[in-house]
């Protein structure tokens, strides 16, 4: 069987990534993509302690954080056409001000 | 031993599938490479008992989530990233500032793969506890949401409804409202 530390460095190598992606990148779009693969590497560590304890527990919260990834979704995606609608650019460089 | 040999295929896919998704220039590219990770992700899933985690991931993430990713890419039509003319003069653009982040971020990641390596508990088997009928049965998993989750999952009624009406009234054009 597989050692529970193992899962964890893979959650770890993919949370890495995301956060890399976040700073990296100058698409929104990409970045919401970076913050998908933050919150599965979330949930990869919440089944596999779920897991290790023998409950179920941790696959319900990887439920929780779903419905929340769906949610940020809709918004993040409504706000990224917002502003795409304004600027025709999706850097996020190019938003500076508050109003226009 | 196949569990092993399949859990580092998976994790190898899943991993380089994230790295190559931020690696892109196009943004339909790396929904497609996300959907790889989000498969991968389910496979490991399934080798911890959660099957129907598994499922949740492949129907939700990738077939609800991701399409809309994709629907906004195509409507926005904009499958590059812009000319590097903001990112020149920016001040976090700064040859050192960026190797002080790289480093920063080098140094986070060898201390959490440190830090797991030090807990003990880490290195037992994670699949010794639990009945693995239990724990794979969907009967088991509605149980203990409908009861012992329940006020979290109306709660969460409420944030799908609130997002949804956020996001009707953040898309729609200016002179409907």
């Amino acid at each position: 069987m597989i050692p529970l530390g193992h899962y964890l460095i893979v959650s770890a190598i993919l949370f890495a990534v995301g956060t890399a992606g976040v700073f990296l990148r100058r698409n929104l779009i990409t970045i919401l993509l970076s913050i998908e693969i933050m919150l599965n590497a979330v949930n990869l560590s919440f089944v596999a302690f779920g897991r290790s304890q023998g409950t179920v527990d941790g696959q319900i919260i990887t439920f929780f954080v779903m419905t929340v990834a769906a949610a940020e979704a809709a918004v993040g995606l409504a706000i990224v056409i917002a502003l795409f609608r304004h600027r025709e650019s999706l850097n996020p460089d190019a938003f500076t001000s508050l109003k226009w | 031993m196949p569990d092993t040999v399949l859990f580092y295929v998976f994790s190898a896919v899943a991993v380089g599938a994230s790295l190559l998704v931020i690696g892109q220039r196009n943004p339909m590219y790396s929904i497609m490479l996300l959907i790889a990770s989000f498969g991968a992700l389910s496979a490991l899933y399934i080798q911890l008992d959660a099957p129907f985690v598994a499922m949740a991931q492949i129907i939700v993430y990738a077939g609800a989530i991701m399409v809309l990713f994709l629907f906004v890419v195509m409507l926005l039509n904009a499958p590059r990233e812009d000319a590097a003319q903001w990112d020149r003069t920016h001040p976090l653009r700064h040859p050192g500032v960026t190797r002080f982040g790289a480093m920063l971020a080098v140094l986070l990641t060898v201390q959490l793969v440190w830090a797991l390596l030090r807990v003990t508990d880490a290195s037992a088997a994670v699949g010794e506890r639990g009945d693995v009928a239990e724990l794979t049965s969907v009967r088991t998993v509605g149980r203990v949401l409908f009861t012992d989750y329940m006020f979290a999952f109306e709660a969460t009624s409420v944030l799908i409804l609130v997002a949804m009406v956020g996001a009707v009234l953040l898309a729609a054009r200016e002179e409907q409202r």
